[in-house]
């Protein structure tokens, strides 16, 4: 292993110029000549627009430009596109109304845009958003997911009757209820899946440039997929041709899934800005990112399992009603479908699982992936129906779960859902958790806490996930638009040092670091001299971008092969310089050697030979720079057990989370450090989800939760001391042998924490955010 | 933020005449409430009168035992504060856990009373405690001093200067918060003193008020068993996304019950 190679916890590159202030970020970014957009919102939930008269915001001091939805659709600029299909169960595409970029006569949620304000200054800007007169006819608005299908809602869409996007059911019916008729047993649980506003800490922004002269249009974003965003624009809402369009993720202060999807802000200032000729840039503040970012999860279901006399679990059966919002967002229908019901299985062997999954619009921001996407709420109604099951069988709920593992020699695993997992050791990973939680010790622990008053519980959640969504041709053949491999170049310099381009984006993840460990690691190549490039669509060749945990497992892996071809090319040109055969050149710890003797070139001395080929190989081009694309065969499967202990006080109903373990597998770490502070922030997401993020809209489509006075974020005081272990399994289709990290804490919390709150109290469930009402509640209910 | 004029006297005579002769002025303390309400444009006024440069309206004086703490103190300071950590602790911890540091770097005694949030820490104190709030005009006891939601018995332009906290035998500040502001949901300020018990709640109602029940209960002994039998009144309790009245009402008990039992 190379120092600062894979398995290092090297520190961070890019946290020099984060510490000092040196990050630049959208909104930093300055250009002359620039102006400042206000968008004007819908303050109804869902209302007819019967005129929008601009004439004294347009006159107003400072004022560039007011822009309608009438001028975009003279302009020809699409509506916003949702990129992946899903079949309803009349065989029909899923309902897909028009998103347009700014309002057409109609507004569907609080937050929906009508129409952007430029002008000179912010402050000039937003003055005259307020003279802008929108004359709205309210109508009813349609704000709880449990009803918005219901007979007699108002409707929200022609093209959506009943307010349903889709009704996706999957499985086998009739063999599902023909097991249930025949269990020793079925235990249920009905429960949400909370809301969330995903609440990066940098917020949306978008700074678009338009060269007259190159007919050029440059938009810096908060993105974390700078090509996609240009591959949208281009090919769907005709913003400019693609190579007329340069998309520019700069750094970016966080995403998890709320800067994936292409919104209206984007195109809209991308527009704008060539219409008044001149930079427009817009920032979005807090309150417009409650309001109009992408939201998560929000599910109401039932769940069901059909056990025998020895708590083998025979069937499950799930019917969920998910809450798309107003339209859909870019990826909106994959995260209740297929992110979600083909992670059923869990941990588990299961045979038979039938879901039905019906999508509804409301008049709320739309919603899509958000940190998990899918599969926090598989894994969440999964590990609580366990536990429901264990209860109900009087067996523990460790025991429950050993019973139904998946046995570690039977990977790879066909599980019912699609899904083939890599590989596993699942009890393995429980024993190494139930250990390092001092499980064993539990009941000791909740006998001193009842002695101080408090009710202690524990709780395990033993999940799987799936990352590095993979390979494109099933992408393609679930409806998906896109391909999913990603790209990578890695260039010599004649100098030696290396830059490595990714089409991956970073965003807090720390790839300058990871990525370079892996060119370090496999080129012999020292740390300090490799530079990542990412996010600027001008300098990547192309990309995919950064979510679903698929950066290192799909991303990195492209590297490795670019590193494989130029190690390949240096052979020949190794072989000409120590004139060996090259059948005789071995290559390690980034020097050539010519077997058997003592003739070696460093790599560093090969690339110089490229870039001044006088004494060089006949056939072989000059240059030491390759690039290398990569389509996975499958997902990746991360899994592991994490244990919450909490304590309740049963006067208050307040819950401290005391204890918490959590045992992974990632596969192999190349930057443990990193892959504990994503361990660490996935926790404290789902801590958030579990205890304290609440996104609630009131009966009109009043977002009432749209500031942190109002809506609860996890702070540090909410978390204890973690304990972290890996019990890492080789997945055989990984040239890398890695899985993903950046989620796995978010999936893994919160059916933990739950089950340890319902553990300490007595009660069979308890909804999340489990606030200290819910809790005091559920407490008063117990007994 | 719309445009508006900025003044900072240098006395409290001035700043009352500029705050007499404004169109539409406001008095400006530590601007933690008044700052973001204006950020948001939910407030525009014409001028602002920044109290900040006025030096007889800070600092802490201990006299006998009345604590007396300027208005434009801050909750950092308060919460600092050796001569009132030894005086009333529990003043100096309510102080040290209001908002987060920030807020008590910048936030001030004057400016949270004078803006009344009914789930503000302060006004219980002042209540609890007995304290009497000094103005450029007159005295105002504490318990007569809160009127109402965001209402105070400040009369227009009138400025708060100080506020006399009478030292007591023993207290203790109770506060459940609000796991998003930090706010109190209910807090509950309790103190025995020569007169007998005294209690104060915020966060429950429209603004802080007196707990007579309370004090009723703890007359006949200073324990949290006094209180076994008090049931907060659900109907005049805040109710929201939050905090059901219901549980309000059951947190009032508790927290009660919780800072008698810390008195001891």
């Amino acid at each position: 292993m190379q120092e600062n190679g894979i398995g290092a916890s090297v520190r961070r590159k890019e946290d020099q110029r984060f510490l000092l202030g040196k990050g630049r970020y959208t909104d930093d970014i300055n250009v002359e000549g620039q102006t400042y957009a206000c968008f004007v919102r819908s303050p109804h939930a869902h209302a007819e627009i019967e005129g929008i008269d601009a004439s004294a915001a347009t006159a107003a001091p400072g004022v560039v430009a007011v822009l309608t939805g009438d001028d975009l659709a003279a302009d020809g600029i699409g509506p916003l596109i949702c990129g992946v299909t899903v079949t309803s169960d009349d065989g029909q595409p899923h309902r897909a109304p028009a998103h347009p970029a700014l309002a057409q006569g109609k507004v569907n949620y609080v937050g929906d845009h009508v129409a952007i304000v430029i002008a000179e200054s912010l402050t000039q800007a937003r003055d005259a958003a307020e003279l802008v007169e929108v004359n709205y006819r309210p109508l009813p608005a349609v704000a709880s997911t449990a009803d918005a299908a219901n007979d007699g809602q108002q409707q929200i869409h022609e093209e959506a009757p009943n307010n349903i996007c889709f009704n996706w059911p999957f499985g086998d019916k009739a063999a599902n209820d023909e097991a249930f008729a025949g269990a020793h047993k079925v235990s249920s649980i009905d429960l949400v899946n909370n809301r969330m506003v995903t609440n990066p800490m940098e917020p949306r922004a978008a700074l678009g440039e338009y060269n007259s002269g190159t007919e050029e249009i440059t938009l810096h974003l908060t993105t974390q997929n700078p090509h996609v965003h240009r591959l949208v624009l281009a090919a769907f809402n005709q913003l400019a041709p693609e190579h007329k369009l340069r998309v520019v993720g700069p750094d970016v202060g966080g995403g998890f899934g709320a800067k994936i999807f292409i919104y209206a802000e984007e195109l809209v200032v991308g527009w704008a800005c060539r219409k008044v000729n001149r930079p427009v840039k817009w920032t979005a503040d807090r309150t417009e990112a409650f309001l109009s970012d992408a939201h998560g999860r929000d599910h109401v279901t039932r769940a069901e399992m059909a056990l025998d006399e020895n708590g083998k679990f025979l069937a499950m059966r799930v019917l969920t009603t998910a809450n798309l919002g107003a339209y859909l967002s870019t990826f909106a229908t994959m995260v209740p479908s297929y992110l979600y019901a083909f992670l059923f299985a869990g941990q588990y062997t299961t045979p038979l699982i039938y879901s039905e999954v019906k999508a509804v619009f409301t008049n709320t921001s739309p919603v899509d992936a958000s940190r998990g996407a899918g599969r926090p709420e598989a894994t969440y109604l999964l590990e609580r129906l366990v536990d429901v099951c264990a209860a109900d069988m009087g067996l523990d709920p460790a025991e429950i779960r050993r019973r139904n593992f998946i046995p570690k020699d039977a990977f790879p695993y066909q599980t019912p859902v699609v899904q083939c997992y890599d590989s596993g050791d699942y009890e393995a990973a429980l024993d190494q958790a139930m250990e390092l939680a001092d499980y064993a010790g539990f009941d000791a622990r909740a006998e001193e806490a009842r002695g101080r008053g408090k009710l202690r519980g524990i709780g395990l959640s033993s999940y799987v996930e799936a990352c590095g969504i993979a390979p494109s041709a099933a992408v393609g053949q679930l409806g998906g638009g896109v391909g999913l491999w990603e790209s990578a170049q890695v260039r010599f310099n004649p100098t030696g040092n290396v830059q490595v381009f990714t089409g991956t984006h970073s965003h807090g993840q720390g790839h300058e670091t990871t990525f370079a460990q892996l060119v370090c690691d496999q080129l012999g190549v020292p740390f300090e001299n490799i530079e990542v490039i990412h996010g600027d669509t001008a300098k990547t060749q192309f990309g995919m971008g950064t979510y679903g945990s698929r950066s290192l497992a799909v991303g990195g892996v492209a590297i490795a092969k670019a590193c494989d071809k130029l190690i390949a090319k240096g052979k020949k040109i190794a072989a000409h310089a120590m004139e060996a055969a090259e059948g005789d050149i071995e290559f390690a710890g980034g020097n050539y050697t010519v077997a058997g003797t003592d003739k070696a070139m460093n790599i560093a001395e090969v690339a110089f030979n490229a870039y001044v080929p006088h004494n060089y190989p006949e056939g072989v081009e000059p240059g030491f720079d390759e690039n290398a694309f990569f389509d996975p065969m499958n997902f990746s499967f991360p899994a592991g057990t994490h244990i919450c202990e909490v304590e309740v006080d049963p006067a208050t109903g307040e819950v401290e989370i005391v204890d918490y373990t959590a045992v992974d597998d990632f596969g192999k770490l190349v930057n443990p450090m990193i892959v504990e502070g994503q361990v660490h922030g996935g926790i404290v997401h789902g801590i958030g989800q579990a205890l304290l993020e609440g996104c609630h809209y009131d009966k009109d489509g009043q977002l009432v939760t749209a500031s942190y006075m109002d809506y609860a974020m996890p702070r540090a005081d909410n978390a204890p001391e973690f304990k972290i272990d890996y019990a890492p399994t080789d997945p055989p289709h990984n040239p890398l042998g890695v899985k993903g990290c950046g989620e796995a804490g978010a999936i893994g919390a919160p059916p933990a924490i739950i089950n340890a709150i319902a553990n300490a109290i007595g009660a069979k469930h308890v909804e999340m955010p489990a606030t200290p009402e819910t809790v005091w509640r559920a407490c008063q209910s117990a007994n | 933020m719309y445009e508006f004029s900025y003044h900072r006297p240098a006395s409290v005579a001035e700043a009352a005449e500029l705050i007499a002769n404004a169109a539409d002025g406001k008095l400006v303390a530590g601007g933690q409430t008044l700052l973001p309400t204006m950020k948001h444009r939910l407030a525009s006024p014409s001028d602002v009168i920044d109290l900040g440069g006025i030096a007889e309206l800070s600092g802490i004086v201990v006299n006998g035992n009345i604590v007396t703490i300027g208005a434009m103190t801050t909750h950092a300071e308060v919460a600092a504060s050796s001569e009132v950590r030894e005086a009333i602790p529990a003043l100096a911890a309510l102080a040290g856990n209001i908002g987060d540091p920030a807020v008590r770097n910048r936030g001030t005694l004057g400016g949270s009373i004078a803006n009344n949030d009914p789930a503000a820490d302060y006004p219980a104190a002042v209540i609890a405690l007995g304290a009497t709030v000094r103005t450029n005009r007159r005295e105002i006891a504490g318990e007569d001093f809160f009127t109402g939601m965001f209402e105070t018995a400040l009369e227009e332009d009138e400025i708060v200067v100080a506020v006399d906290f009478p030292r007591p035998e023993a207290a203790s500040y109770m506060k459940f918060e609000n796991p998003a502001s930090r706010y109190a949901i209910v807090g509950v300020f309790v103190a025995r003193t020569a007169a007998g018990p005294r209690a104060a709640v915020t966060g429950a109602t429209a603004c802080a008020h007196r707990a007579f029940r309370i004090e009723e209960s703890l007359q006949a002994g200073f324990g949290a068993s006094a209180l076994d039998g008090f049931e907060a009144p659900v109907d005049k309790m805040n109710s929201d996304i939050h905090a059901s009245a219901e549980y309000r009402a059951h947190l009032v008990k508790v927290m009660a019950q919780r800072a008698v039992a810390a008195c001891a």
